[in-house]
């Protein structure tokens, strides 16, 4: 018995280096658990559970200010971040971007998508697009509606800056990445006194936004926005994957904190997530 | 030596035009600005396309194919391609399947970097004993603040009194950015009022 179990570790210890870097196991570990999680929830509630997301003020507001605008006649300034497509930031604004252009389709109310990158744009055109076909108005998609810019941050401010003093748009969207544009893109749009909602997962950019706009969804939220407003089931499944791990790490964090505080095996607590 | 680049005109007087042309939205829109904001931006989407140009298509792509044989980089440029078949109506969906690919790559490998480069090292950095006002500080920050992105149940009763001091902790952040940040933009302020009184006007020494 003793010796099959030698075998066995023997060959483990043969065979996993070979294809896993163990001294990364902590991150395989955590991968797993995550994917196991979020699995389970995109099943519940592909099964048609009812998972409950607490409401997002910004969101909310999405559809307001749609409406606003198209009472108003005007268009709506959608902007999908300013980094490239192989920022998650980006890909959150393009699915946000879906659910606001089915909007604008629905109401027939302009809309307006100034891009910095071709890649995004390329997402840009389709996504809306599919949003138009979906509500039987393809015929109103123009080549004007998302509309590439520049390949450089302040000049593509300059000219969405000037867009939005001569177009007056009555809602402006900015969901995605952004960098040092922020305040420049937004403090113009505030001038002009559209509604403004933006949500982003940069830190230093978030406090200029809280200022310059009427509401902001931070860090985390953006992801959760998508989810939020299309009730998709396998986004809502993973949104509340991502909630329970947050409770596991929560739980991790207090035992780990008590662990350190009272000398129990510190440094194999701390060994544990170290990244290597 | 003095090329075209350098004469007064060029060096010194397009750049302070242009800053001033740039400074005068602040008053309104106005042709100047118009003139300025069209110029910067067919510049600079001029300028990356002819950037992408090289320093992707001819020195990523056609420079290892020809001296290296890296036939295999056909494959990136083929997808490449595909993003231009949205010109033409029939061949349209053929776009999905670089976009799909950037698309899906991009969130696989940013999981695992996250995972790895962000989380790991905030859980390791929290780790601290609680001997230390500073330790506190930060422990009970990162505990709140996760707390405050729980997204499964309303912000009420002791969970609500939680999240709150949550967004107090993200508040100050923000605070602390935004000081920074201002400090870094009125530097830029100041490089483009010494480039016009300094160095065109010349009316500071």
């Amino acid at each position: 018995m003793f010796a099959l179990l030698d075998i066995s570790i023997s060959v483990i210890n043969l065979i996993v280096p070979a294809f896993i870097r163990t001294d990364r196991l902590n991150a395989l570990v955590l991968l797993v658990v995550f994917s196991a999680i979020v699995i389970y929830f995109i099943r519940r509630a592909t099964r048609g559970d009812k998972l409950y997301i607490r409401p997002l003020a910004g969101l909310q507001a999405v559809e307001e200010a749609v409406g606003r605008a198209t009472e108003m006649g005007k268009p709506v300034l959608f902007i999908p971040g300013t980094g490239d497509i192989d920022e998650i930031q980006t890909i959150a604004g393009l699915s946000i971007l879906g659910l606001v252009s089915h909007v604008t389709a629905r109401y027939d109310t302009p809309l307006r998508v100034p891009v910095l990158y071709p890649m995004p744009m390329a997402a840009a055109q389709e996504v809306v697009r599919e949003s138009y076909i979906d509500e039987g108005k393809a015929d109103r998609v123009t080549p004007e509606m998302v509309q590439y810019i520049a390949g450089e941050s302040f000049s593509y401010s300059a000219r969405v800056g000037g867009m939005m003093r001569r177009e007056k748009p009555a809602a402006n969207i900015f969901m995605g990445s952004f960098r040092a544009e922020s305040l420049l893109i937004a403090e113009v749009g505030q001038s002009t006194g559209a509604i403004q909602i933006s949500g982003t997962a940069e830190p230093e950019q978030l406090p200029f936004f809280i200022a310059a706009c009427d509401y902001t969804l931070i860090g985390e939220e953006l992801y959760a926005a998508s989810a939020y407003l299309s009730k998709e089931p396998k986004m809502m499944g993973s949104l509340k994957g991502q909630d329970l791990f947050k409770v596991l790490l929560l739980a991790v964090l207090v035992l780990g904190v008590l662990a350190v505080t009272f000398n129990i095996y510190p440094d194999f607590v701390t060994e544990l997530f170290t990244a290597n | 030596m003095d090329t075209f680049w350098t004469q007064p005109f060029v060096y010194y007087f397009l750049p302070a035009f242009f800053t001033l042309a740039v400074y005068s939205f602040l008053f309104k829109d106005n042709p100047w600005f118009k003139l300025a904001e069209h110029i910067f931006a067919g510049l600079s989407a001029g300028y990356y396309a002819g950037l992408i140009f090289h320093s992707v298509i001819k020195q990523q792509m056609f420079v290892p194919m020809v001296s290296s044989g890296r036939y295999d980089l056909v494959i990136p440029g083929v997808l490449g391609f595909l993003l231009f078949m949205r010109f033409f109506p029939k061949g349209r969906w053929l776009t999905r399947i670089p976009l799909a690919f950037v698309i899906g790559t991009t969130a696989g490998i940013m999981f695992l970097q996250q995972l790895h480069g962000l989380v790991l090292p905030q859980i390791k950095s929290t780790l601290l004993p609680l001997n230390d006002f500073g330790n506190i500080v930060i422990v009970v920050g990162v505990l709140t603040t996760l707390v405050y992105f729980y997204f499964s149940k309303p912000h009420t009763g002791v969970l609500g009194g939680v999240a709150k001091v949550g967004i107090w902790f993200i508040m100050i952040a923000f605070g602390a950015h935004f000081g920074y940040t201002v400090m870094a933009r009125v530097s830029l302020l100041i490089g483009r009022m010494q480039f016009i009184f300094v160095d065109w006007l010349r009316l500071v020494s």
